[in-house]
């Protein structure tokens, strides 16, 4: 089975009072998102009305090695296995994507780690866009007091500023800067100015035939700007995004390596890793995506989007150094040069 | 099963070209399961070697992370592998680290 056939689940996240249910009912009535089914860890004071809507109270089973961000969520393992079954009986309408609500204080990593990884779930559902609401009128404050909030913007695809029309003026634009030094990959939107459009915020993502050639374009825009831009982009909380261009193509052995050995020894500081690789012999984009140490399945796209094949690597990482990350991959992907196999490859140069 | 080589198939892990077809489609030459797990341990000994370790592949089901002192563990894939051969040596490794860097490009 193909991979993009897999049922998606998208994380909805975001802190205490920042408006997840309140996009998730406006969301819901699509009709392109009738075929879904809806968790959610807890009832916020905005009620939820649909008719495939689940509760699942938050447990999380620590793996042996004790790594936070690498724990089987066990509400969630429990609640996808169940609907699976109960889908596969007929008993329920077959869904066709899950949207999950976190609680305010949840940290989205561990839900990516379950759809990915969990033995059963990881053959039936793969993971979709996680949309992230920051409350314009208190999400600077929170975003400097509380390590939650910092780490759901760190590792969403979708970023959305809610109550800018209560918010004071510039409080929406300060927190957009905030945002943007925080997660230069995540589209932004306003949700008070901005069409919401399921399309954008759910279905588009990048195993979406329809919408992975928007995913690309924003993810070249991104590094495209960022190699013009040389200003320090880390926030307070030590938190930084950069895009990492490199001209000669890599070795996918030697990058596998290289990107392992680093979610190893850095996994709890390298929240997310996003790129469009020209790999060594292939010819067309690979697309990775990775959040800490889960890392999706790599994805082919059908063509360059244009005549730039050079591979591009967003990071958001917390106080690590950039250049030192490029000259690591860099002598990484040397090390094919040496190899029989692949005689003849350039060093990377970025 | 790879009919080639004898590797087992299954969902492998992400660093395996050959286990994700789709998105390596368009390679010019799609080698086998073997073929790159000769070239990841060729690769991966020159990394290992800057810590007094070594990887072998094993029948290409499973490697075998061999340490200077004859300490051994069995590993299925690369992300094993790193948490493994900190475990054998006792030693942290760092990608970044400026020794490990030099040492690899020669410097």
């Amino acid at each position: 089975m193909a991979y993009d056939t897999f049922i998606p689940v998208n994380v909805v996240t975001g802190f205490l009072g920042s408006g997840k249910t309140t996009l998730l009912q406006k969301l819901l009535h699509s009709p392109l998102l009738d075929d879904t089914a809806v968790l959610v860890n807890e009832f916020g004071e905005v009620g939820l009305d649909h008719h495939l809507l689940e509760t699942a109270t938050e447990s999380t089973l620590l793996m042996d090695n004790g790594c936070l961000c690498c724990a089987i969520r066990g509400d969630l393992k429990d609640s996808l296995r169940d609907l699976f079954d109960r889908r596969e009986r007929a008993e329920i309408p077959a869904f066709k994507r899950v949207i999950i609500e976190t609680s305010g204080l949840a940290d989205p990593v561990p839900i990516a780690y379950t759809v990915l990884a969990e033995p059963v779930l990881q053959h039936h559902f793969r993971l979709g866009n996680v949309i992230t609401t920051i409350d314009a009128v208190n999400g600077l404050k929170q975003l400097a007091e509380f390590d939650e909030p910092v780490k759901q913007v760190a590792v969403a695809d979708r970023l959305i500023i809610t109550k800018t029309d209560i918010a004071e003026p510039g409080q929406a634009d300060e927190l957009r800067l905030a945002l943007q030094r925080l997660n230069i990959s995540a589209p932004l939107f306003d949700a008070a100015v901005d069409d919401l459009s399921p399309q954008r915020l759910i279905t588009e993502d990048i195993h979406d035939p329809k919408g992975k050639g928007q995913e690309i374009k924003h993810l070249m825009s991104v590094a495209e700007a960022e190699a013009d831009d040389h200003t320090d982009h880390k926030h307070t909380s030590g938190v930084t995004s950069f895009a990492l261009t490199f001209d000669q193509p890599l070795d996918w052995t030697a990058y596998g390596i290289w990107m392992t050995m680093l979610l190893n020894h850095y996994g709890d500081k390298v929240l997310r890793i996003k790129g469009m690789l020209n790999v060594l012999g292939v010819a067309t984009p690979v697309l990775i995506n990775g959040v800490q140490h889960v890392v999706h399945p790599p994805v082919h796209l059908e063509s360059w989007p244009d005549a730039d094949q050079r591979s591009r690597l967003v990071f958001i990482v917390r106080g690590m150094d950039q250049a030192r990350i490029e000259a690591s991959l860099a002598a990484f992907n040397g090390l094919a040069n040496t190899s029989p196999v692949n005689a003849g490859l350039g060093r990377i140069s970025a | 099963m790879c009919g080639l080589c004898g590797v087992l198939g299954g969902r492998g892990h992400w660093t395996d070209s050959t286990t994700n077809p789709d998105a390596f489609a368009a390679q010019s030459d799609p080698g086998t399961p073997l073929r790159e797990r000769q070239q990841r341990t060729r690769i991966v000994n020159q990394v290992l070697g800057h810590y007094g370790l070594g990887l072998k592949d094993w029948s290409g089901n499973a490697y075998i992370l061999k340490g200077n002192t004859g300490k051994t563990a069995i590993v299925d894939n690369l992300a094993q592998m790193w948490a493994q051969a900190e475990t054998l040596t006792g030693r942290s490794f760092d990608p970044l680290d400026d020794d490990l860097i030099a040492d690899l490009t020669g410097r």
